[in-house]
Parts: C-alpha cells; structure tokens; sequence
C-alpha cells in the first residue's frame, strides 16, 4: 500500500531579493525592503514529502536515517547559516523562496532516487509558504 | 465536494522489530527505536473526509457522529496502549507510522456512511507525519 511520508527540518539563512535585470527603481518597486543591499534573515522550514508502497519488512516508506542523512549532508549544510546570495544555485537566479523550493527539489531529485519525490514545501515565515512538485505538479490533493 | 478534517490525540508506545532480520540487522535498520521495551509518542491524528454538503443541516458529515466513531475505532483501541502488544493489527506488523496510518484507515473506512475517508494524516512529532488515501 502506498503512503506519504513528510519530514520536516529547519535552517536559518539570509538573503537579499535583487535582480540584476531590473534598474534600482524597479528593483526597489519590486522588492520593496527585501532590496535592503545588507540582506536579512528567516527561519525556514523545510518540508520533504516521499510517497512509494510501505516495505513489508521495514514498515516504511523509506528510512528516516537516509533521508534525514541526505537533507543534512545536501541541503542543510548548503544554506543553512548561510547568505543564499552567495551560493552557486543563485547565482543566476534570485534566491526568493520559489526559487529555493525549485533549487532544493531539484537536488533531492537529483540526489535521493531510491524514493519517489512529491513535493518539496517552505515556509518563509509563519505566514507565507511556497511548495513544488516538479513540472508535471502531480499533487494528490 | 466539501472537505473536513477533524483532530485527535492520543499517546501510545511501540518499537520497532522484525524477527524475520538478525538482531544486528534490526538495530541497523530501526536505531534506537528497536528498544524492546519501547517508547512513546504523542500522536496527533487528522482524519479528513468529503462529501457533498446536506442542504437541511449544511453538514457534510456529522460532527458529533465523527468523533463518536473515531473514539470508539482508534483512540478507545490505541490511547495510552503499547501499540506492538495490544492493537492487534500489529502483532505481525511493524508499528511504524506509515502501517499506523493504514490501520486507521482500515479501522475508519467501512464506518462512515455519508462522508466518504478522504485522507489519514498521522503526525508521530510536530517534524513526521505520514498521508494514507487508501491508495493501493
């Protein structure tokens, strides 16, 4: 039978919302004071769902120590304590939260095949949250 | 179609071991949650279904009726149980969440009669929760 499985983890890192692209005018109509040229921080939460049949023997959907173990070593020592702006994966890209949704889907399905990926979802803050299923936005509800 | 979920909690232990692996195999695959003598969880239970609303009660399902059925099916059975031991759906299965979900379901599905089961969410802590929709 197959069931959804959903973990979730936190990380703490800053970011300034900026695109090159766009004159300081429309940066700061854009961004408003998230264009702030410091930067500023959240506390994200980070939510990985995995779906697959529930193995006979193990009674799991997948093991929690490979999950937690491949968040750990892909995701959170990437960005967590860390200037989004400054990493390879925004280089090219603003580090907003669409764009890190989008960013860590894709390392997870790059790097952890051995579960189907549903959806990758963070909150920003308590009051916004983002979510990514991949292109073809398969989620169930 | 209207959804509605309705919450629960209960708190029950369990671990997690598998007499068909080697000891070293279990303490491999389960960790600490292989402790034979077990440990607990709060668990919080969300048990969502659907249905087209009643156009006299503006219900989808009774309330009073859901709760009734989900203290008499899970809670009565699970609440404050060492869930290995003494819910039977896991003499020879693993208690994990995912099989935790599934038995809900099971125990809920051929119970209501308007509403149909929608979704069994089953957190084990604030940071694990597992979906069962009865999918195959």
């Amino acid at each position: 039978m197959k069931a959804h499985l959903t973990r979730r983890y936190m990380f703490s890192a800053s970011h300034r919302l900026h695109s090159d692209a766009m004159s300081e005018a429309e940066n700061a109509a854009t961004y408003g004071k998230c264009n702030n040229p410091y930067g500023h921080g959240h506390n994200y939460a980070l939510e990985v769902t995995v779906s697959g049949p529930v193995d006979e023997g193990t009674g799991m959907v997948c093991n929690l120590v490979d999950l937690d173990g491949f968040v750990q070593r892909e995701i959170l020592q990437r960005f967590d304590r860390e200037n989004l702006n400054t990493r390879a994966e925004f280089l090219r890209t603003v580090p907003t939260t669409e764009n890190l949704c989008t960013a860590i889907y894709d390392i997870l399905q790059r790097g952890f095949t051995h579960v189907h990926l549903d959806k990758v979802r963070i909150e920003e803050t308590m009051m916004n949250s983002f979510e990514y299923a991949g292109q073809g936005d398969c989620a169930i509800e | 179609m209207v959804y509605l979920t309705r919450k629960a909690e209960f708190a029950a232990s369990h671990y997690y071991h598998n007499p068909d692996f080697t000891p070293e195999e279990n303490q491999r695959i389960f960790g600490k949650c292989n402790n034979p003598n077990g440990h607990g969880h709060n668990y919080t239970l969300e048990v969502t279904v659907k249905g087209e609303v009643d156009p006299r009660s503006g219900f989808v399902v009774d309330l009073k009726q859901l709760k009734e059925i989900l203290n008499r099916e899970v809670l009565d059975a699970m609440d404050h149980r060492f869930l290995n031991k003494e819910v039977p759906e896991f003499s020879a299965r693993i208690p994990t969440t995912e099989n935790l979900a599934i038995a809900i379901w099971q125990r809920l599905v051929s119970k209501l009669n308007k509403a149909q089961l929608h979704r069994v969410r089953v957190y084990e802590t604030p940071d694990l929760f597992v979906d069962f929709y009865g999918e195959a």
